[in-house]
């Protein structure tokens, strides 16, 4: 009896994989990076962000939510996946207002190491603007969704880690946004704790802990010292990056 | 309607009449809606208290779906249809007329909260508009003066269970009957059928049928059903799409309206064949007027033994039917974001696999079926699968309900065998010498005249059923605007080429319609077809840029028409640039403008 060999090719390098995990899994493990936002090794797919998108046998689909098969035929290190992902990366940046030169995250948030990862030079389409509140009311945490991608990662971390659910996804379309678990929509109102896992999951500057912004100087963050393909192929699996930032 | 009971009595009757299910928040956020106009945050809080779920979701839930109002509302709450249809009728005009009547903005309470008055997207009416949504119930074809009775009842407080019945009568148009819409059908004779010939016998009959959903994507039944009667667990599921939001399409309104006990009776055939005992139709929220008659249905055939325990008396043949309500989300007519829905929650499409066959609601095995999809099962089993692929081509066996709508003389519903020929179909409802044609929807295609002898088939022409006649005297960039913002508005967000995509899509239509576009935006509106297409989380983004393109590709000087420049010069208009800053400062004398030369 032949057995099947857990093997599948990357743009043409064999990867083996366990069975069970995603192309994307098998991709970090193998020391192969693919763009990814709201994937996280601690909280499983999501695919959303569509990032990590990938050719599979002649069909595209999120490398985060495509399980690893045998014989698979992957494309994602192709300049036309690239372009895509600029794309996706410049809607991002559009839709919110980002402004990285005056935010706290800078040098360690995941949309601006991909944008400079992807060679994503401007926003290319015309910015949203849009109007997104502002919540300092808690006397730890700050929460600008100005900053917010929808990667849902704060909500899934205070649901299934914190077990409190503080965050929820609200609206349709252009008007989703990020509510809080309070009746007055404060988040000094709900019982979220600068401990939580929710606080620290953020790949943006979306959700940030007061009086630490500068603690770490710019140019001495994350980013500052390797790209996040290479970073984040170290830390992907098993560290996540924010956990470095403190 | 106002209620005088206290809010907390209202959300615990809710609460109460849903048995306190979590799965129920849509419905329980329409019955509470029902009663005290629009959600404030003080009935979320006591909604999510009363089904011990956080906040979030039922915040998250209650600004999903457009039906559902987060800040105050009128007592009348009108939605004016704003299907490109629907506004070649003249609904624009009236909608315009109905603000005026009552000094309101869109979307805001007029003075004493009494009416808000807004936009939506295709209530289901295009054979009969302009159409209406006053609190929920429909009104089709409204004229001036129809409008003006409409503003006088409610300025008057006629509670509009109270208002003349004949306005809110619907037709159902049916212009071309075949086997489907002409066959006479004795409740129970299709189910008797397949008792007898067994579960493998009827499958039997389903395989050789060869039957294709009617939804637009075109699955095999038997196949769908197979892979759900063989799924691991034992609670199975039959689901009755009925959210019916393609704009343009409403063939499922009428089978729903006057063939109500055959599309229950193939319900039950699912469950027959699938071993489901629990079922449940998905009503839009658009058609929620056919609630009682729905209902009524099913109460007969109950009384006839054909649903409920032991189905014509055959031992574990159980299986019941409940009616949901959809609360306006276009999505939620993706298979996935209707179990969600179902729910009782935001209709966000599921990462597939898995399928709803394996897992489908709350995880069980569920197959999905399009209303007219389980119409025709009950035609094969009375008539076998043999007699049914006699009709229409090898691969799109049996006849297919069309909804015709737009520049013809005789709108309304059309029954043809698969493989009609578009030319065919224009001649019938008496349209001459049309511009173009939109078959399935804001996500079908849209054919040019050169392409009229193309025939409607999975193979060729594929299609829910809208069929959207254009005439000479219409110009495409109005078509191409409005479902470019009917994607926009209808998109779930939860994808960021989707989210983004298509409000960047609607922004460079706009600049086009505007007269600001150049080639850049024709080129940009390329690209973004590529990305939406080809990274969209599912149908919904991806089939978003299929009509568009066409009409770009195919009547291309129509656009250029609107275009500033056919080069590449910006489009940036610094007069207009400055309008913003002129409304802030109040100024609009000549030194507040730029470029009066150009």
């Amino acid at each position: 009896m032949t057995t099947i060999e857990n093997i599948l090719m990357i743009d043409g390098v064999p990867v083996s994989f366990e069975p069970g995990q995603s192309v994307l899994e098998a991709a970090l493990a193998n020391g192969i990076f693919i763009p990814h936002l709201c994937w996280h090794p601690d909280f499983g797919a999501h695919g959303s962000c569509k990032l990590c998108i990938v050719i599979v046998n002649g069909r595209n689909g999120s490398a985060c939510t495509i399980k690893a098969m045998p014989g698979q035929e992957v494309f994602s290190n192709t300049p036309e996946l690239g372009e895509r992902r600029r794309t996706l990366l410049q809607m991002l940046f559009v839709e919110g207002n980002h402004f990285c030169p005056g935010c706290e995250k800078s040098g360690d948030c995941k949309l601006q190491a991909h944008a400079y990862e992807e060679e994503m030079l401007n926003p290319h389409f015309n910015q949203f603007y849009p109007n997104r509140p502002l919540d300092g009311s808690h006397p730890d945490i700050l929460l600008d969704l100005n900053r917010c991608i929808m990667c849902e990662l704060c909500v899934r971390a205070s649901r299934d880690v914190d077990g409190k659910s503080v965050f929820g996804l609200s609206g349709r379309g252009r008007a989703s946004h990020i509510v809080v678990n309070s009746p007055s929509g404060k988040l000094a109102d709900t019982n979220i704790s600068v401990d939580d896992r929710a606080v620290h999951v953020c790949p943006v500057g979306a959700i940030l802990v007061k009086r630490i912004g500068f603690a770490v100087p710019i140019g001495e963050r994350t980013f500052d010292k390797a790209p996040i393909s290479e970073l984040g192929l170290d830390l992907g699996v098993a560290a996540p990056v924010e956990e470095t930032t403190e | 309607m106002m209620s005088d009971q206290p809010m907390k009595t209202v959300v615990d009757q809710a609460l109460e009449r849903y048995g306190h299910k979590d799965t129920a928040l849509v419905q329980i956020l329409i019955a509470v809606q029902d009663e005290l106009d629009w959600l404030s945050p003080d009935t979320m809080t006591q909604i999510a208290r009363g089904l011990d779920i956080p906040r979030p979701r039922v915040e998250g839930v209650a600004n999903f779906y457009s039906f559902f109002h987060t800040e105050p509302r009128g007592r009348y709450r009108v939605l004016f249809s704003d299907n490109i249809i629907d506004q070649m009728a003249g609904s624009r005009a009236l909608y315009q007329r109905m603000l005026e009547r009552f000094g309101c903005q869109p979307d805001k309470v007029s003075k004493g909260g009494l009416v808000s008055i807004g936009l939506t997207s295709c209530t289901g009416m295009a054979d009969q508009g302009p159409a209406i949504l006053v609190n929920g119930q429909a009104i089709p074809r409204l004229t001036p003066d129809l409008l003006d009775q409409v503003c006088q009842l409610i300025s008057t407080l006629v509670p509009v269970g109270s208002w003349p019945a004949e306005l809110f009568e619907i037709d159902t148009n049916i212009r071309r009957a075949e086997v489907l819409l002409a066959l006479p059908v004795v409740p129970g004779d299709a189910l008797k059928a397949a008792v007898n010939k067994g579960v493998q016998g009827f499958f039997a009959e389903m395989e050789r049928s060869n039957l294709r959903g009617r939804g637009g994507a075109g699955f095999t039944t038997a196949v769908k059903w197979r892979a759900a009667r063989n799924a691991p667990g034992d609670q199975k599921v039959i689901i009755c799409n009925a959210d019916e939001g393609e704009p343009g399409t409403f063939k499922d309104r009428v089978l729903l309206q006057s063939y109500a006990a055959r599309v229950f009776e193939g319900m039950a055939l699912a469950a027959f064949a699938v071993g489901a005992k629990q079922g449940f139709l998905y009503l839009r929220g658009e058609y929620r007027y056919l609630v009682p008659s729905l209902q009524a249905s099913l109460d007969q055939l109950r009384a006839q033994g054909l649903l409920g325990t032991s189905i014509l008396g055959v031992e574990g043949f159980d299986f019941d039917v409940e009616i949901f309500l959809g609360a306006g989300a276009y999505v939620c007519g993706e298979e996935t974001a209707l179990i969600e829905s179902l729910e009782g929650k935001a209709g966000k499409p599921r990462i597939r696999p898995p399928f709803p066959v394996t897992h489908g609601y709350l995880g069980r095995p569920t197959a999905v079926n399009n209303v007219e999809t389980l119409c025709k099962a009950v035609e094969i089993a009375l008539r076998g699968g043999e007699i049914y692929r006699g009709t229409g081509t090898r691969q799109s066996t049996g006849t297919k309900l069309l909804s015709v709508s737009g520049d013809c003389a005789r709108p309304g519903i059309y029954e043809y065998p698969f493989g009609v020929r578009v030319a065919q179909v224009l001649e019938d409802c008496g349209a001459e010498d049309p511009l173009a044609v939109v078959v399935g929807g804001a996500s079908g295609v849209c054919l040019s005249d050169n392409e009229f002898r193309r025939r409607i088939a999975f193979e060729d022409v594929p299609t829910a059923g809208a069929f959207m006649v254009f005439g000479r005297q219409r110009d495409i960039v109005d078509v191409a605007v409005n479902f470019a913002h009917f994607f926009a508005h209808e998109s779930c967000g939860f994808c960021t080429p989707c989210r983004v995509g298509t409000a960047l899509v609607a922004a460079n239509m706009d600049k086009i319609n505007n007269g600001r576009g150049t080639r850049y935006e024709i080129n940009e509106l390329r690209d973004l077809r590529n990305v939406l297409a080809t990274t969209s989380h599912c149908g919904l983004g991806q089939m978003s840029m299929v009509a568009l393109g066409h009409m770009l590709e195919k009547f291309r000087p129509a656009f250029n028409r609107r275009l500033k420049s056919l080069e590449f010069e910006p489009g940036f208009d610094l007069d207009q640039a400055l309008a913003i800053s002129r409304r802030i400062t109040g100024r609009d004398d000549e030194a507040a403008h730029l470029g009066a030369e150009t």
